[in-house]
């Protein structure tokens, strides 16, 4: 555990470095992640004001601050970890990690962890921006923001885990890119960004609440909306923390069988 | 003429490599089929709660969206290959074989790979169009197909113009695919009628990334919606960037240093 311990603080410190050179990219990559739920916002906006001010259980304000939510936990719980993977397989970079005597996800979180620390200012600035010029407002209980930030971890965790473990698809083919994208485009529509999963037909909640798909982004928005009694809220996080054991066999067991089938240069 | 003939054998060239690989087309229409699904289902949810979107009805949004897979699809297929390629090959020097060739460098650059896959989300894009078309049938008539049409092509030498002034930067600066990267995802924003945006971000998608000229005025055409003024500052942008874009060729190749230049 030591170990361990110390080998994020040194993993911690080099890629904080690599990350600040390339600031550009970081930036880039920010626009998508803000200007996807601004169009839904703008969106929404303006369907809730012509019908009256609220749409289902959502008023404008509500609208508002849904998808500026929604915007923060995307950013904290993303990663591109599939695009990376391919190439390191087809590269055969993969090898240089394997020789390492640990395992390799422990820099990817190590990456990724560092790489939301640079952003998350920047974000959380665009965030309090869009509040004000939105007019943005939610009043959870107390108990609510206790609830949130376990939430939030969780679904980071079972995201990492379950696109970790999707990544590896590239041991088995080299076309990863039509397989991510089915799942980004189930993601956009399962986790609630494209609606908020309440306005959804009833059977696409259903999907999306037994999928993994809700508890990886659209569950602690609606907890920091304050949009569930604490017996609802528990019963969302033992989902999560159920999908965590479900990542954490699957991360195991399809890591073993990909290298198996792994063939490069000195592997 | 030889232009088209020049296109026309790049063209072929692209299919045959292509057709190697032909478990690609269902790739690629499985993505775009996908891509397309999910915002139909969208629109769908959006107007299951509403009967206008900021003026728009659902089939003119739909239409919108016609344009916008037809127009993703164009900038896909040819504009956006080759500019990487033209980025690709100034850092690596290979620009030099290209300006050694005794047709246009420019040309030979905007034309020299297709992606020809693509072809398939302009199809998808036809389609989307013809089935809004059908549902508002009684208000398409010459006019509009014509504006439709132009302002289609004024769109389109917009976007080429304004990527080949942004790849034109890499004779100066190298590293510019980033730059690339910014205007997918402003492109995103033009599934929407741009006039849902507040001023800002609607000035910026209109003359800073001039994605509502590729993406809203077409449809703007198409739906009747189009005023003289958008439609005569269309074909001037359109003729201003194409000059400007030209410009920016000339300069950057005095500036370039290639291999043996």
């Amino acid at each position: 555990m030591k170990a361990l311990a110390e080998l994020y603080a040194q993993q911690f410190k080099t890629t904080m470095a690599a990350m600040f050179q390339y600031r550009a990219s970081l930036f880039i990559w920010m626009i998508g992640q803000v200007l996807e739920p601004l169009v839904y916002l703008i969106v929404w906006t303006i369907v809730s004001n012509s019908s009256g001010g609220s749409v289902g259980s959502y008023t404008t304000k509500e609208f508002a601050a849904y998808f500026i939510v929604l915007m923060l936990v995307n950013q904290i719980t993303y990663t591109w970890i599939m695009y990376e993977f391919e190439y390191r397989v087809r590269e055969g970079i993969l090898s240089f990690a394997l020789l390492k005597p640990v395992h390799p996800i422990h820099s990817d979180i190590a990456d990724n962890v560092s790489s939301k620390l640079i952003t998350l200012p920047i974000m959380i600035v665009i965030a309090v921006g869009l509040a004000v010029a939105f007019h943005a407002s939610i009043s959870p209980p107390l108990w609510a923001i206790g609830v949130f930030i376990p939430s939030l971890l969780l679904a980071f965790l079972v995201r990492f885990l379950l696109e970790w473990t999707l990544a590896q698809a590239a041991f088995w083919t080299t076309r990863v890119s039509a397989i991510n994208q089915t799942y980004f485009v189930l993601l956009l529509f399962l986790s609630g960004q494209i609606a908020p999963l309440a306005l959804l037909p009833h059977p696409v909640q259903i999907a999306a609440a037994i999928l993994p798909f809700r508890w990886l982004i659209s569950f602690p928005v609606e907890i920091l909306l304050g949009q569930h009694t604490p017996a609802q809220a528990l019963m969302g996080l033992g989902a999560q923390v159920a999908w965590l054991i479900v990542s954490i066999v699957l991360v195991r067991v399809v890591w073993r069988a990909g290298l198996r089938v792994y063939s490069a240069v000195g592997a | 003429m030889s232009y088209l003939r020049l296109f026309g054998a790049f063209f072929r060239v692209s299919v045959r490599g292509e057709l190697a690989y032909r478990a690609n087309f269902f790739i690629q229409l499985f993505q775009s089929l996908l891509s397309l699904g999910i915002s139909l289902a969208g629109l769908a949810v959006i107007f299951s709660y509403t009967d206008t979107l900021g003026g728009w009805r659902p089939d003119q949004v739909l239409a919108l969206v016609g344009v916008y897979f037809l127009v993703g699809g164009m900038i896909g297929l040819i504009i956006q290959p080759g500019m990487e390629e033209l980025i690709d090959s100034v850092r690596h020097g290979t620009l030099d074989f290209t300006l050694t060739k005794p047709a246009d460098a420019q040309l030979i650059i905007s034309i020299q790979r297709v992606e020809i896959w693509r072809l398939i989300d302009i199809m998808l894009g036809f389609g989307v169009l013809a089935a809004a078309l059908v549902r508002m049938n009684e208000r398409v008539g010459g006019w509009e197909a014509g504006a439709f049409i132009l302002m289609l092509l004024a769109g389109g030498v917009i976007i080429y113009s304004f990527w080949l002034i942004l790849a034109t930067l890499s004779f100066w600066f190298v590293r510019v695919e980033n730059i690339l990267m910014v205007f997918q995802s402003m492109y995103e924003a033009g599934r929407w009628p741009i006039s849902l945006y507040p001023g800002w971000l609607r000035y910026g998608l209109t003359f800073i990334i001039p994605v509502a000229f590729a993406t809203t005025v077409p449809a703007e055409a198409l739906t009747g919606r189009l005023t003289w003024v958008t439609l005569v500052i269309a074909v001037a942008l359109a003729v201003v960037l194409f000059m400007l874009s030209r410009l920016f060729w000339r300069a950057g190749l005095r500036h370039y240093s290639g291999a043996s230049a």
